[in-house]
């Protein structure tokens, strides 16, 4: 065996490896789906598994691993940043069930 | 020659030596509107949230898992059959990467096939964009904005699939061509992630 082909063999594994893993994981969601727990928990563990899987996909499928340092940073503290800015609106979704909660 | 210009002149070779982030410009666009695709969805998903949370009589209609999780299947396996036509076309073997590429585009039809009778089988049960049997009619809007756009995407993506493909194969395209339209393939996959917890598993009848 080559080295290119040694290579492409050891690239191939790992996808495969990554694709498993994925699939474990899409897996694992449906068995939280069936747990006995409160939404919020539920939520709250399927979000986890499924950041999990994206981080997955993003490093190995889509290759960020491998580009330049300075462009993985740029794409994952920009991306992150404003996903996080967003959840800004989460306090007054619960304030149109139970009302205003801090006026009280 | 003063130094202002050779300033000048460094500044200029710098900024032409090669695009930013030393990445090849058509991928740097495709991660560009990766990102941006990504603050779309988010927002959807958020507003998706935000009513969800705030509606109290939100309807849970999914009795079965058995067709998402098909449609997961297929779609986590068409990124393994994107990845090795991407591989092929990098060691030059141009009819294997072609039949992958078309394989992918097969898996993503077949994933709107089943998209698609999933939709038809709740309008069936009476589910519109603003009401439906179960509770809050905001469930219709909010689902089929976000399931559709998805599909869209998929739609989208598969064209583009094969109108690359069939490019590639006639020596107009490149393989970082097919790794550009790779990145958005991956990305449609990445997504479908999210939209299964929050849209259908969260709304399981148990």
């Amino acid at each position: 065996m080559t080295i290119e082909q040694a290579q492409k063999s050891d690239g191939i594994g790992k996808d495969i490896v990554v694709y498993v893993c994925l699939l474990a994981l899409a897996g694992l969601q449906f068995v939280i789906a069936y747990q006995h727990i409160d939404v919020s928990q539920m939520f709250a563990r399927m979000l986890a598994v499924a950041i999990v899987e994206a981080g997955l996909a993003v490093m190995f499928f889509m290759h960020l691993w491998t580009e330049k340092r300075g462009f993985v940073v740029f794409v994952l503290v920009f991306t992150i940043f404003v996903l996080l800015a967003m959840q800004y609106g989460w306090p007054d979704s619960t304030r149109m069930v139970t009302g205003a909660p801090f006026s009280r | 020659m003063s130094q202002a210009d050779l300033t000048m002149e460094g500044h200029s070779t710098g900024l032409t030596v090669g695009p930013a982030f030393s990445i090849p410009t058509k991928k740097l666009a495709m991660w560009l509107f990766i990102i941006a695709d990504t603050m779309t969805f988010a927002a959807c998903l958020l507003a998706y949230g935000f009513v969800r949370n705030g509606a109290p009589n939100w309807p849970r209609p999914f009795h079965s898992i058995t067709n998402v999780a098909l449609m997961t299947f297929i779609l986590l396996t068409s990124s393994l059959t994107m990845l090795f036509g991407l591989r092929s076309a990098r060691a030059g073997d141009k009819a294997g990467a072609f039949r992958w590429i078309m394989i992918t585009a097969a898996l993503g039809i077949a994933f709107a096939l089943l998209h698609i009778r999933e939709w038809l089988g709740l309008i069936d049960e009476g589910m519109t964009l603003f009401k439906n049997p179960w509770g809050t009619g905001l469930f219709g809007a909010s689902f089929f904005s976000i399931t559709g756009l998805h599909l869209t995407h998929v739609t989208c993506g598969v064209i583009a699939l094969i109108a690359v493909g069939v490019r590639y194969k006639g020596g107009r395209y490149k393989p970082d061509d097919i790794e550009v339209l790779g990145l958005y393939w991956h990305f449609v996959d990445l997504v479908w992630m999210f939209v299964v917890p929050l849209v259908y598993l969260l709304n399981l009848s148990h």
